[in-house]
């Protein structure tokens, strides 16, 4: 396949991405999960997705790594729309597109040790098993875990230190995008530090892109370089970081910045007051368009 | 079927060693194992062990005493009934793996296929499972015996394929309830293939109920097996212990132990099987059930030597609860030293709490603020007194309200004075508001049936309440969420409504648990509204565990800090959030991500600054 230069900047590109789940039942109206999806994501770059639930943001993870059914628009890594990709072609793909799930109780099996667990992605793509260990062992190093890790089962370890072995599973096979779906809100405040210690440092060392999924708007202000805004299966607003979690323009990202309490007492009481002032402005605003209507 | 043989034979490699190891320690898993195996070095080593052909007939010495020559006697046409016995043993086993073996082969990949894809498969194959289901199952081996022959084999595969239903059902709800668990999905983005996900991933979730199921099934195949051919319907060619059966009953007045030898057989092959599959089962549920049950010895054995010096406590605690310490009566609840702790296996308590103080005031709104397992949750519970059975109160005492729910030396939350004050005067806020709604009632039920039993009012006074106190906590339809069911509101709503039943009985204490954890953040920002109007409005006092900063900023006006079980530091708001003293609420509020340059280290960079 022929790509342009347009096309070779982004790393992942998804246009106009439709997923739709079918009904249940005979002829059921199917559920209109996605529509109108436009992000893209540079090399190296972080995009934040911040929405509250039901807003489709894990949605569109999903969608991105093939486990939701897109039904219009097309996803683009590194120039092939991989949107209908075949199970084959997944494998190939899973090279340089990975994810951590957001809980790290029930994205590692139980039964397989933690060697066996991150072994798994190294040999689908058929490295041979000396090869694979000596990898398993230079990725616990890389988050942090101890090398006797290896022969220990998930139920030993904290939550935070799980979520480690679900990184350290994603960054077996040195992706280009890794697919974050919330994968701090499970965690302790101070250990939600350390693991987003932990992406920052992965994508300074390589340079890997993430798309983070979250529904704490601080969080995605912290780690990503853009974000994106989702409400109601769409897109609402996306830009710089900076831009998009300190002076938002939708009403709606407004409404979610303003929500987030702040820890200081007198602080928190100036933005619960801003708050209820925006909240009264948009509901004006709803009204007057309501009449002109 | 070689794919059934294989699996039948994994069962070693299958279950973990620590499992054989929990059968063998459980003496109705030796017992068992131990009778199986004596069976089955009968049935392999039969030619040896039998000194005549099991259809040798020796005309002259027929129904014969056990002798030298005939271990067990000769039966009516004078066959060595030991020989039989041993070579029925081979025959019976075999084919009841024979009809195990067919039922895994069929339901097992059915099952698996059914359960992981779903779809049309599914519907097809449950169709298929329900019209075996109805079958008769007697009648249709009779009719294959009928047509067939008396072949035990052709029978023990008819019979398979009538109990495959049973590893189609098994497998198939196995399956569906790990089939979207997150480390499937994380084997699919890996690039799995569907065959090696289910063998790697799914199978290993079915195969330890498919072994218990096995055993079961053999023991229900071999009396199945046996019933049919003591009915006669057997192959007289053939030795089974149900052939010798039904030989010894036609004989049972002249030699009834032609009938007892291939029955004590039966008995006692059907019944190891039977206790093997529970042994498996006991050993597989994961010890829990064995720690509680030795957590109960060590509590009853720690219980006899308390008994010597505690009587002389216990009647001081039983008779007027003491007094509380004068000075303090004021306050609403005070927590004094309290310890809360759960009895280990080996006789120690571990503490959960430790040595806690605090004091919450009239319309005063204190946060206990901790990480998960700090103790923060487990400190409001005793309060309630709705910790777990198994807890013990170690140390110190909690007042509410001048009078003591846990006296100085008291083991345990009084739920006699507890239930008192419980619904009236201490009302409990939960996290997850879904799961703390009855599904079966509507949601009017729920708040007015507490109301009448608590207040007694009548229920058409109760309800005018109910309605006044949705519309307190900013519902805007009243009536319809009166007659809703809880999976009708949404999770914000189902919050509002958990207030309110909480307000409903004008309590003076409302202790809330996360209460704003599981919502969003807008509706987040909606509820601690709420709480801080009603807080006001009612001048309650509010005790709210959470572990986030930003909503005991927004609530409260004292704070506690706990880690590990242990108060690591008490203050004004103010103080706490501004100039933290103690380093572990200053590590806290440093991994907070508000007011951080962002792309920055948070923890490495803190780490560096306390190195310089």
């Amino acid at each position: 396949m022929t790509s342009t230069d347009a096309e070779f900047k982004d790393l992942l590109r998804v246009e106009d991405l439709a997923v739709e789940y079918p009904g249940k039942g005979f002829r059921a109206k199917s559920f209109r999960a996605l529509s109108d999806i436009n992000i893209s994501i540079g090399q190296g770059e972080t995009l934040g997705l911040v929405g509250e639930s039901g807003s489709g943001k894990t949605t569109l993870g999903r969608a991105v790594l093939g486990l939701a059914p897109v039904t219009g628009g097309k996803v683009i890594f590194e120039g092939n729309d991989i949107s209908q990709a075949t199970r084959k072609e997944r494998r190939k793909l899973s090279r340089d597109l990975q994810v951590v799930f957001q809980d790290p109780y029930t994205s590692l099996n139980p039964a397989l040790e933690i060697g066996d667990i991150l072994a798994e992605p190294l040999s689908v793509q058929g490295k041979p098993p000396a090869e694979a260990k000596k990898r398993v062992r230079e990725l616990l190093d890389q988050v942090g875990l101890p090398a006797d890790a290896i022969s220990r089962l998930p139920r030993e370890f904290s939550g935070g230190q799980r979520q480690r072995v679900a990184i350290a599973r994603a960054l077996a096979l040195s992706p280009k995008l890794i697919v974050c779906d919330e994968p701090v809100s499970a965690l302790d405040l101070s250990t939600q530090a350390v693991v987003l210690d932990l992406f920052l440092q992965i994508q300074r060392d390589t340079g890997v892109s993430y798309l983070f999924v979250s529904h704490d708007l601080d969080v995605v202000r912290h780690i990503s370089h853009r974000v994106a805004v989702m409400y109601r299966g769409g897109i609402v607003e996306q830009g710089p970081a900076d831009v998009v979690t300190r002076a938002p323009e939708h009403p709606y990202t407004q409404r979610l910045l303003l929500a987030s309490p702040v820890p200081d007492p007198d602080r928190q009481e100036q933005r619960r007051a801003d708050r209820h002032r925006l909240l009264e402005q948009q509901r004006q605003q709803n009204e007057q368009a309501a009449v002109l209507a | 079927m070689s794919q059934a043989v294989e699996l039948t034979g994994q069962t070693g490699v299958v279950v973990r060693s620590h499992v054989i190891h929990k059968v063998l320690r459980n003496p109705m898993g030796m017992i068992a194992l131990a009778i199986l195996a004596v069976l089955v070095t009968m049935a392999v080593l039969a030619d040896v062990l039998a000194p005549f052909d099991e259809n040798f007939a020796d005309i002259a010495s027929t129904l014969a005493a056990p002798d030298a020559n005939h271990l067990l006697g000769t039966d009516s046409v004078g066959r060595d009934v030991w020989s039989r016995l041993v070579f029925g043993a081979r025959t019976t086993l075999l084919s009841a793996l024979l009809c195990a073996a067919v039922a895994i082969g069929i339901g097992l990949p059915a099952g698996l296929v059914a359960g992981y894809y779903g779809g049309k498969f599914d519907g097809i194959a449950g169709w298929f499972v329900n019209i075996l289901m109805s079958l008769p199952g007697i009648i249709v081996l009779l009719t294959v015996r009928a047509a067939f022959g008396p072949s035990v084999w052709i029978s023990m595969i008819a019979f398979g394929i009538l109990l495959s239903p049973g590893y189609f059902r098994l497998t198939r709800t196995s399956v569906q309830s790990v089939r979207n668990e997150l480390y499937v999905d994380a084997a699919r983005v890996a690039g799995l293939s569907d065959r090696s996900i289910i063998s790697r991933h799914i199978f290993s979730v079915v195969r330890a109920p498919i072994i218990i199921q096995t055993a079961m099934v053999c023991g229900v195949a071999i009396s199945v097996q046996s019933g049919l051919e003591f009915l006669g319907l057997g192959d007289p060619t053939v030795a089974t212990w149900g052939v010798m059966l039904s030989e010894g009953f036609k004989n049972v007045y002249l030699t009834p132990t032609l009938l007892l030898w291939p029955a004590v057989a039966i008995g006692l092959a059907v019944g190891a099987l039977v206790l093997l599959g529970n042994a498996v089962r006991d050993a597989l549920e994961d010890g829990e059930k064995v720690k509680q049950r030795k957590r109960k010895a060590a509590e009853s054995a720690s219980a006899t030597e308390r008994t010597t010096p505690a009587p002389a406590k216990v009647r001081q605690a039983r008779g007027a609860v003491a007094a509380v310490e004068s000075g303090t009566e004021h306050h609403l609840v005070k927590v004094t030293n309290l310890g809360v702790g759960y009895p280990q296996a080996d006789g120690s308590i571990k503490k959960v709490v430790d040595d806690v103080s605090f004091h919450v005031d009239r319309g005063e709104i204190l946060g206990i603020v901790g990480e998960s397992g700090s103790g923060k949750s487990q400190t409001a519970f005793s309060i309630l007194g709705l910790l777990p059975g198994t807890a013990r109160i170690v140390g110190g005492s909690i007042q509410f309200d001048g009078n003591y729910t846990v006296a100085p030396g008291e083991e345990k939350v009084s739920q006699e004075r507890l239930t008192k004050l419980r619904g009236k005067r201490i009302s409990y806020i939960p996290q997850e508001p879904m799961s703390n709604l009855d599904p079966a009632f509507t949601i009017g039920y729920q708040l007015v049936t507490p109301m009448v039993r608590v207040l007694g009012i009548s229920k058409a006074e109760a309800t005018k309440r109910a309605m006044k106190l949705l519309s307190d906590v900013g519902i805007a339809n009243p009536e319809r969420t009166f007659q809703a069911y809880p999976h009708e509101v949404s999770g914000g709503m189902a919050q509002r409504v958990l207030i309110a039943g909480a307000i409903s009985c004008e309590p003076d204490l409302i202790i809330a648990d996360e209460p704003t954890t599981a919502l969003d953040v807008t509706v987040q920002a909606d509820v601690l509204d709420l709480i801080r109007d009603l807080q006001r409005r009612l001048n309650v006092g509010v005790i709210l565990v959470t572990h986030n900063f930003g909503v005991v900023s927004d609530l409260c006006d004292r704070v506690v800090v706990m880690q590990n079980g242990r108060l690591v530091e008490e203050g004004p708001v103010r103080t706490i959030l501004r100039e933290p003293k103690d380093p572990y609420t200053q590590m806290l509020l440093s991994s907070m991500l508000e007011g951080k340059e962002p792309m920055t280290m948070l923890v490495s960079a803190s780490a560096k600054e306390a190195v310089k």
